[in-house]
């Protein structure tokens, strides 16, 4: 189930550096928030630290609070893996596991919590395919590798396979900086159908698609080089890109700086 | 070959150029001088290995049609007599058994190493550890040969050690188990010991790849919520598996062709003692058979015979590349 997701006073380092300054912010479930700004702002950073994926890198850690319907995600006990069975997440370019297959792809997430039933799992894949808007275009080749798909097609994909083990949260980062126009239209749809079942944050370089996916819409900068990035603002899409409260915000917005 | 038509260097070709898009200047020289370069360098191992084929044939044929056994199928060595009997059988059974055995350690001990210096170790544990395994590949085979025969031996391969009486009384029913009375110049020691030569190259190899398993993919599995563990059967293992076969083709190679180390290790059962399947069983692989006998190939005959076990040798450790071949390029496409 959609899950909502508290961000309060949040830093985040890699080592010594300190890469996002101060963030708080709330993301309601059954919604799509678009985080934008400039590249190095920390938007995708921050991404990162809702399912912790951040600590693969190296220095990675946080500094304050982010819970997600008031369970601490960096509580004691919290098994980062079990926060990223919860929070999916979907990456810029798409990564479908390159020796698998279609079918294999969708299912590799429920055979890791020890999924084995061969009924369950082809329902399972047809369902996720279907959510994906992926199913007409593959039902007759799940066999083939999910590499043999073009770029749109693998996206899907992976969101396919992100939503298999029904996350509560799916995360995107760019998801369609690497697609061209007409996949990136259907990802964009896929998105507006996704928000009714899952709490969907995206990170996106284009503003246009802020405005055509999000309900709420976050604008992070940044002050210089190797300055920590700052949430500038979050509204309603529709405030933010009319009415922005911020100079920065409207600068960005306008086109005049980033 | 076209590369003769390359001009002499430093000379212009022909005439001065009509116009500046015409022109060959002299880094067309430059450039036809590798390429002639490049292509006889390749020429010349594929010339090498015809050779050395045609060579082994040569030398082998004469003594091969006056063989009185079948040369595949009799385990009899009498180059000598008249007519000459000798067959390979126990020769290859020999040399296969100890060199898969020697494999079947190697690989999963390699690419445990490799996983834990790319994915478990921290940074500066690896390096110097990677620089170990590294280091072992330079210690010659006469020390693994001495050290295998008179430290490793009475310990692993006696009548009386642990791990051989272990598996003699667990897996003794196997026929490749099979309790015997040689002593520790066996099989399993010479396996043993090939498999502790042959761990570097496969731990190396195998290194590499897993160190260039694309981002992308691990992080795919672990925002699947993939343990570390999982993480490396579903994106590490599978991207490296082409490369780890290439190691173990190699390390095979070289185990199959081993000669001082197993010519040190492995005793020949009397003539008393039955033949047997065993790898507590002694024998002679090519390799060491060859080296024993360097000494006395007093008559063309007689060398004609090792020289066909050789040519044996030659086409096994071919197969196997080619069969290596055959894997990896299967899995490319899938």
């Amino acid at each position: 189930m959609a899950k909502r997701i508290d961000v309060s006073g949040l830093d985040v380092f890699y080592g010594d550096f300190k890469a996002v300054e101060d963030v708080s912010l709330t993301v309601e479930p059954r919604s799509v928030t678009a985080f934008i700004g400039p590249s190095g702002c920390g938007k995708s950073t921050l991404l990162r630290t809702l399912n912790r994926m951040h600590e693969v890198l190296p220095g990675g850690r946080v500094i304050g609070k982010v819970t997600l319907d008031d369970e601490d995600l960096y509580g004691d006990d919290v098994d980062p893996v079990a926060v990223r069975r919860i929070v999916g997440m979907v990456f810029q370019r798409p990564n479908p596991f390159p020796t698998m297959s279609i079918y294999d792809n969708v299912a590799a997430g429920l055979r890791l919590n020890g999924v084995k039933k061969k009924a369950l799992l082809d329902d399972v894949v047809e369902r996720s395919l279907k959510q994906a808007n992926l199913w007409k275009e593959v039902q007759d080749r799940l066999r083939k590798p999910g590499s043999s798909l073009s770029g749109g097609q693998q996206q899907r994909l992976c969101i396919a396979r992100a939503v298999a083990v029904e996350p509560a949260v799916l995360l995107m980062d760019e998801p369609c900086s690497a697609l061209d126009p007409i996949s990136t239209l259907a990802i964009e749809d896929l998105v507006q159908e996704l928000k009714e079942r899952y709490t969907i944050i995206i990170v996106t370089h284009n503003m246009q698609q802020a405005a055509r996916v999000s309900d709420r819409t976050a604008f992070f900068t940044i002050a210089g080089a190797g300055k920590p990035g700052r949430l500038v603002e979050i509204g309603d899409t529709a405030e933010v890109f009319s009415r922005p409260t911020e100079k920065a915000t409207e600068d960005y917005i306008t086109g005049r700086f980033g | 070959m076209s590369a003769t038509t390359a001009p002499p260097p430093g000379q212009p070709a022909g005439d001065p150029p009509a116009s500046l898009l015409s022109g060959t200047g002299t880094s067309r020289t430059g450039d036809r001088l590798f390429a002639a370069a490049t292509r006889g360098s390749s020429a010349l191992v594929v010339v090498l290995v015809a050779l050395t084929g045609a060579f082994l044939l040569w030398k082998a044929l004469p003594a091969l049609q006056k063989d009185d056994v079948n040369f595949l199928t009799s385990r009899v060595w009498q180059p000598a007599g008249e007519p000459p009997r000798f067959g390979i059988a126990a020769l290859l059974w020999t040399t296969v058994l100890s060199a898969a055995f020697a494999l079947l350690l190697a690989v999963p001990v390699s690419v445990g190493v490799a996983l834990f210096l790319t994915h478990y170790a921290p940074r500066r544990l690896a390096r110097p550890l990677a620089y170990l395994v590294d280091l072992l590949a330079a210690v010659p085979s006469i020390i693994y040969g001495l050290w295998g025969a008179y430290v490793l031996g009475p310990v692993i391969a006696g009548v009386d050690s642990p791990p051989r009486k272990a598996l003699e009384t667990v897996l003794g029913w196997v026929p490749l188990f099979e309790k015997t009375g040689v002593a520790r110049g066996n099989v399993f020691l010479a396996s043993v010991v090939l498999a502790i030569m042959i761990l570097p190259i496969i731990t190396a190899i195998s290194r590499e790849v897993f160190e260039q398993v694309p981002v992308a993919n691990i992080e795919a599995a672990l925002a699947l919520g993939a343990t570390r563990w999982e993480t490396i059967r579903v994106s590490v293992l599978p991207f490296g598996r082409p490369g780890v076969i290439s190691a173990s083709m190699l390390g095979l190679g070289r185990a199959l062709g081993e000669t001082i180390a197993v010519t040190i290790i492995l005793s020949q059962p009397s003539s008393l003692d039955r033949f047997k399947l065993s790898i507590f069983y002694g024998g002679e692989t090519f390799a060491s058979k060859i080296a024993n006998n360097a000494s006395e190939f007093s008559t063309p005959q007689k060398t004609g015979a090792y020289i066909a076990a050789g040519l044996v040798l030659f086409l096994v450790t071919f197969a196997v590349n080619a069969v290596a071949r055959v894997f990896i390029t299967r899995r490319g496409e899938v």
